[in-house]
């Protein structure tokens, strides 16, 4: 099937937008958070050595006429509702992109390293947006909405560097589909394998700021910057685990399917080949991760620390089996 | 001497205590990881032997180590086998007791009601204007589903203890045991399995799977001899290939036939239309395209008129542009003298170009398709060395022969399809035209449906285990001490809630239960409000 060279333009005009609308989207949930209140171990800590200075009393009482908390507020919640909004979309852009990809080729769009990649960003995007509408939805838990939205740029920042990497060095042409690759399963093992990534990078940036906001909280003069005003390190242990707790079966069912799939194209089941070899590997690390959930003394911070490390397999199962090691994944078009 | 015996057994006890530990699993997890790594970072000798000679001529004094510790065969290597199997006794010592312990707790019943609720992690409570059993009645309705007792207390009060999320553990349990299921099968299949590799030209070539000697290279399982394969025949009739403009391949079908079981006896053909990502599956074998080729036709008239002509795949020396290279073999017919027959082997040999490029008289190929088929060909002359014994690659001469001098070359041309050379005897080489060849795989694995069993269930549990809630809830009644004015009954509900697995989530749901329970539904009206308060102050 030839490739219609209009929609493939539109699609790679989409996909610059989208970064463009994302980029921005960052910047607001930036700016969101640097204006975002301090939260109350670092005000209950200043507030106690304001009290230990002793002739300080100038300074705690407040200054008739100025109201300073109530007027940050207002504004810092209207950026974080703005950023989200930019990100929906950013989103919607995305998924255009994709769309039409899809459409000019003729087949799925996830059929070399730079729709793959696309599709990744996407799916992480996706797995924040459901995140924030489930969190409005059950307002009523202990993180408010505006807590968690402190994520979004630090979410946003992995997702805008990986869109750009895959949009210039990892660009590549609309084109067919190998003949090994025309087969039902590129939507089912390739679809869970996107899906699964883009979660795992959301559980991943959660447990890297809980590592952060740790920190603070055992340390209150530490990190005091970005751990003051991140969510509560229970809040995001659990949204970490939760997104891998829900994906983990779902990272199974790719490489199960991916076995499926290798025993109809290269006829065996399983081969360790290096892509095989660093799924298993990352399989491996994230069952270690629910298991440290579970076991004394390995919950919390190591937990997190495994979950990043999970992270940093896929990434590196991603860029550098594809890109320097040679194997029979290796239909990254470059 | 007891003292010993104490000892040691004691030793067993706690090695194996701390074998079958979770903290144990998890580092042998770890261990499993970090040892599976260098298997995708150094080439594998099963998987890509010449990027391991290319290791070899890079790292020249560290390849030599690596090789000792098992580098390039890490997953048949001694330390990841110690690592996995060492991981799965842990995992079944661990899952036996599991195994017993959860089929007391599913034949217990849920635990008694806690003296004092609100030490629960969920705790809510109300006073509602009905009676004990009326409360029961329809806290009943409401946990149906869950594993309930009822039990009566002290003073008219009344309990119910319910729990949910047995799946959970049976979904823990199922994934485990389907990963052990997952090991013996993959194992199995190394045991009973084999693989075998053999190039078919596609000119109705037939090849039969009665010996592994038709084999070009066969990997048998460890059980596997050789001697009873299940028989099947494939006979390749015909090679279509697509290329793109740009020499990517744009699909690949080769026309065959086969025939097995019966069929073999009544010798009829089924055709069959193989194609990347569609093997043939017959008589529990799997036979699938995993390369394709060139394969020139040469016909050489000897001087005596008779006429040999032979098709022998060349192999590919560039996957790009499919310029191949080989030998074509022929004896001379008749010849009865030994060393006459030895003095006159002849060997067309060199490059073969589809689509031919000439830079002055050097060939090259500019494209994979054959569109300007072209030879360059050296016909050597003289003792192949057929006779040595040796086992000689079939994609070249014997080079020891060339260099004893007893096989020389005697003619070099390049030759288009149709054009000969003339040897200086009267010996003619004639190209006659090419085929295509196809390599086939045939692979067998009786335990392949076991592995793809045992994975679904590990799926399955996993998906179970992780999504299901393991939790309690109690609901106490108690008559309330003071009834009304109008004398109709009061009572004091109390409601307890426990997750009982590290999941988190339980809140939302409890919240829901406690509200239908408590009659708090309408989102905390303030007259439910008013009628919890009451019961808060009694328990102070
Ligand atoms: C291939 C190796 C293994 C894998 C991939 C694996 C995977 C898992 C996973 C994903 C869970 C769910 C964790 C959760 O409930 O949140 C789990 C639970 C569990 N595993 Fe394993 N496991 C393995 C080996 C073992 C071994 C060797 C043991 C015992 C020594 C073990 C003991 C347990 C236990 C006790 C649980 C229940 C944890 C809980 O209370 O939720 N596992 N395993």
């Amino acid at each position: 099937m030839p490739v219609n060279q209009t929609l493939s333009t539109y699609s790679d005009m989409a996909y610059a937008t989208s970064v463009v609308v994302y980029i921005l989207a960052m910047l607001l949930y930036f700016a969101e958070f640097s204006r975002g209140r301090v939260a109350t171990v670092a005000r209950s800590r200043e507030a106690a050595l304001v009290g230990a200075g002793g002739d300080s009393d100038a300074t705690s009482t407040p200054v008739v006429g100025h109201v300073p908390a109530p007027e940050k507020r207002p504004m810092a919640e209207r950026l974080g509702g703005m950023a989200v909004a930019m990100t929906l979309l950013g989103a919607v852009v995305h998924f255009a992109s994709l769309l039409l990809r899809g459409l000019a080729t003729g087949r799925v769009p996830w059929g070399n390293m730079y729709e793959f990649g696309s599709a990744i960003c996407l799916a992480a995007v996706v797995a924040w947006l459901v995140v924030l509408f489930r969190q409005t939805r059950t307002a009523r838990r202990d993180a408010t909405p505006s807590q968690l939205r402190g994520l979004g740029g630090f979410l946003m920042l992995p997702v805008v560097v990986l869109l750009f990497l895959s949009g210039t060095v990892l660009y590549a042409q609309a084109a067919p589909l190998i003949p090994a690759l025309q087969s039902y399963w590129i939507v089912i093992h390739v679809a869970a394998a996107i899906i699964s990534s883009g979660v795992f990078v959301f559980a991943g940036v959660a447990s890297l700021l809980y590592l952060v906001r740790c920190r603070y909280e055992n340390n209150p003069l530490k990190m005091v910057k970005v751990g003051s005003r991140l969510p509560t390190s229970q809040a995001l242990d659990r949204v970490a685990y939760r997104a891998t707790v829900i994906i983990f079966p779902v990272w199974t069912f790719a490489i199960v399917a991916g076995a499926i799939w290798a025993e109809a194209a290269w006829g065996r089941f399983w081969g360790w080949d290096p892509k095989e070899t660093c799924s298993f590997v990352a399989w491996v690390v994230y069952a270690a991760y629910l298991h440290a959930r579970a076991t004394a003394g390995w919950r919390g911070v190591r937990a997190a620390w495994i979950n990043i490390l999970g992270l940093a397999v896929m990434i590196f199962n991603l860029f550098f089996v594809n890109i320097v090691v040679a194997g029979l994944h290796s239909y990254a078009g470059l | 001497m007891g003292g010993y015996l104490k000892m040691a057994l004691a030793f067993l006890r706690n090695t194996w205590r701390g074998l079958t530990s979770m903290r144990t699993a998890l580092v042998l997890l770890f261990l499993l990881a970090l040892a599976a790594l260098p298997g995708a970072l150094i080439p594998q000798r099963s998987l890509n032997i010449t990027e391991v000679d290319r290791y070899f001529a890079e790292y020249p004094t560290l390849a030599p180590i690596l090789d000792k510790l098992g580098a390039f065969e890490v997953f048949g290597s001694v330390w990841f086998a110690s690592i996995y199997v060492l991981l799965f006794i842990s995992l079944i010592g661990c899952l036996l007791p599991r195994c017993f312990e959860y089929y007391k707790q599913w034949r217990s019943k849920p635990v008694r009601t806690p003296r004092n609720l609100s030490r629960m992690p969920h705790h809510e409570t109300a006073t509602l204007d009905a009676s004990v059993d009326e409360v029961m009645a329809a806290t009943r309705t409401r946990l149906r589903g869950w594993r309930m007792v009822e039990r009566e207390e002290d003073d008219g009060a009344k309990s119910i203890s319910a729990e949910r999320g047995f799946l959970r553990e049976i979904g823990n349990l199922v994934f485990h045991f389907a990963l052990v299921g997952l090991l013996v099968g993959v194992a199995g299949g190394k045991l009973y399995g084999y693989e075998g590799q053999v190039i078919v030209v596609a000119d109705g070539s037939e090849f039969c799977n009665s010996g592994t000697y038709n084999y070009d290279s066969f990997r048998a399982g460890l059980t596997v001899d050789g001697t009873q394969l299940t028989p099947f025949c494939v006979r390749v009739d015909d090679f279509d290939i697509d290329y793109q403009p740009n020499g990517q391949v744009g699909d690949y079908r080769v026309n065959m036939h086969y025939q097995s079981g019966e069929d073999l006896e009544t010798n009829t053909w089924q055709p069959y239309l193989l194609q990347v990502n569609h093997p043939l599956r017959t008589a529990g074998d799997r036979i699938y395209l995993t390369g394709n080729g060139y394969a020139p036709r040469f016909t050489v008239t000897f001087p005596d008129g008779q006429q040999r002509t032979d098709v022998i795949q060349w192999q590919p020396a560039d996957p790009a542009t499919m310029l191949s290279q080989g030998a074509t073999k022929f004896d001379p017919p008749g010849v009865l003298d030994e060393e006459q027959r030895r003095r006159s082997q002849i060997a067309v040999t060199g490059l073969f170009a589809p689509t031919a490029a000439f830079d002055g008289a050097v060939l090259s190929s500019r494209f994979p398709d054959l569109l300007d088929p072209a030879a360059a060909v050296d016909v050597m002359r003289g003792d192949l060395g057929l006779d040595s014994g040796r086992g000689q690659s079939i994609f070249g001469v014997d080079q020891s022969m060339v260099d004893q001098g007893r096989l020389q070359r005697v003619a070099r041309q390049n030759l288009r399809v149709g054009e000969e050379i003339r040897l200086d005897d009267g010996t003619t080489v004639r190209f006659d035209g090419v085929e295509r060849w196809a390599n086939l795989q045939v692979s067998h694995d009786p335990f392949q449906p076991w592995v793809l069993l045992f994975s679904v269930l590990v799926i399955f549990g996993i998906s179970t285990s992780l999504m299901i809630k393991r939790r309690r809830v109690w609901v106490r009644a108690v008559p309330h001490p003071d009834q009304d004015g109008s004398g109709s009954a009061r009572t004091v509900v109390e409601v307890g809630g426990l997750a009982r697995t590290d999941q988190a989530g339980y809140g939302e749901e409890f919240t829901r239960l406690a509200a239908d329970l408590l009659g708090t539904g309408v989102a905390h009206s303030p007259k439910s409000r008013a009628a919890a308060g009451p019961a808060r102050e009694r328990k102070s």
